[in-house]
């Protein structure tokens, strides 16, 4: 397995096929030509030094051409990876330009789907408003997923400045619970908030808030029926900590490294749930860092998840 | 009867609004860009303006601008109704006097007419 791994890394052909890039706009093989150039310097050095060493100017000129070449190749792998960078923030672009220009269609279209269901142009068969129902979910899962991608092109492209501030962070919990009490008592899972103080952090509200709701929905949505949520803020050191443990389905054990990648669902919840972006997790990691925080987990699957988070204090 | 401007390209928009703010007992006029937008504000002179951003002809700032500029049309509420969500949007928007900036993707149809009722009040 190990082997496999590093054979794959050593495999720059493929990884940079993968990149849609030349061989030689490669990094990965222009960094492999510039270990091959050293190598091959150190004993042409070794070489001339022994043999021409009456003749110093030789050996300099042939170290200068050298060391001329390997500064161009420099050049070009820097190049390269700027490309590449440059590449990857056009893609975020587009994933923003795109989102927005979705958003207002599909706003427009939510909002004649309400009114339709609202009755106010007149009475709809129970039938009919089955079917409005599946459209107007379709249709808020379609403007969620916008959100997430469009929070996620912000962070990537670095356009989501943190302004932080002292709040408390039981208060802003609390308010997060009141609101996701009727998904929750739909679902039949009870939530309680337990903390001795009101605890205040240094962070950005807005953000925070975003990270807590995605912990809270999936807290909720991956729990049983019948099931609770508990969250937890307490002290610790000079941090607040931030608990939220679930009685739901749990993260099998050899998925837990990627819970926290873009798109990754684990296996059992994409047979409980098939629904969902997978991007919850990495949004709320990446907010929590973004304030100075930390974020973990532990899980046991079938029996529940516990996510934490840490805090700074003050400034 | 209170009157209403709803300034907003889309035509689809403009005819659900039009309905259930009719129903709620409110007169709608419309605008389907900034400049009839600016220039119908200062006849018909109604009660509250509803104002999306992206435009036609005049982009929604230079309306709220010049709205917020005329001594006869600068008490007039405005409700920004739009789909940028970018903080030094919002914050441009209640610094040129906005009354409110809602996010079209975060409301839905009754909030905001919750929300036209509350800035009558």
């Amino acid at each position: 397995m190990r082997w496999k791994k590093i054979l794959s890394e050593l495999n720059f052909i493929n990884r940079c096929k993968r990149y849609n890039l030349p061989l030689w706009q490669c990094p990965h093989f222009l960094f492999l030509i510039i270990g091959l150039v050293d190598i091959f310097l150190i004993f042409t050095s070794y070489a001339l030094a022994t043999r021409y060493i009456e003749d110093p100017a030789t050996a300099a000129l042939i170290v200068l051409l050298v060391a001329a070449i390997l500064f161009i190749l420099d050049f070009i792998i820097e190049k390269s990876v700027e490309n590449l960078a440059e590449a990857n923030l056009m893609k975020s672009e587009f994933i923003s330009i795109a989102s927005h220009q979705l958003r207002a269609p599909l706003s427009s279209a939510r909002w004649a789907l309400e009114l339709l269901l609202s009755g106010r142009l007149g009475k709809i068969e129970e039938k009919q408003r089955d079917y409005f129902k599946i459209l107007k979910d379709n249709l808020d899962e379609m403007l969620n997923l916008l959100s997430d991608l469009l929070i996620v092109s912000k962070i990537e492209t670095g356009r989501l400045p943190c302004e932080k501030k002292e709040f408390s962070l039981v208060k802003l919990t609390q308010k997060l619970i009141n609101e996701y009490q009727s998904l929750a008592e739909s679902l039949k899972v009870k939530v309680f908030l337990e903390s001795e103080n009101d605890f205040n952090v240094f962070a950005d509200p807005s953000q925070i808030k975003m990270a807590i709701e995605n912990l809270l929905d999936n807290a909720i949505r991956y729990t049983k029926e019948g099931g609770e949520v508990k969250i937890k803020i307490l002290q610790k050191d000079n941090q607040i900590y931030f608990e939220i443990k679930d009685t739901g389905v749990g993260i099998p054990k050899e998925e837990q490294k990627y819970i926290f990648q873009k798109f990754f669902r684990s296996s059992n919840i994409l047979q409980l749930q098939p629904k969902g972006t997978g991007l919850g997790l990495y949004i709320a990691k990446s907010l929590v860092e973004r304030s100075g925080g930390k974020i973990g987990f532990f899980s046991q699957e079938g029996k529940g998840s516990t996510f934490w988070f840490t805090l700074p204090t003050k400034k | 009867m209170k009157k209403i401007l709803f300034i907003e390209d889309e035509a689809a928009l403009q005819k659900t609004f039009k309905e259930i703010l009719t129903q709620e007992g409110f007169e709608v006029i419309s605008a389907l860009d900034g400049k009839t937008g600016l220039e119908l504000a200062e006849k018909e002179m109604p009660d509250l303006i509803l104002l999306d951003l992206i435009l036609p002809k005049m982009h929604g700032f230079e309306v709220l601008r010049k709205l917020k500029e005329k001594e006869e049309t600068k008490e007039i509420p405005v409700i920004v109704l739009t789909n940028l969500e970018r903080l030094e949007d919002v914050e441009k928007a209640i610094e040129l006097g906005a009354t409110t900036y809602l996010v079209k993707a975060h409301y839905t149809l009754e909030e905001v007419v919750e929300k036209i009722k509350k800035a009558f009040k």
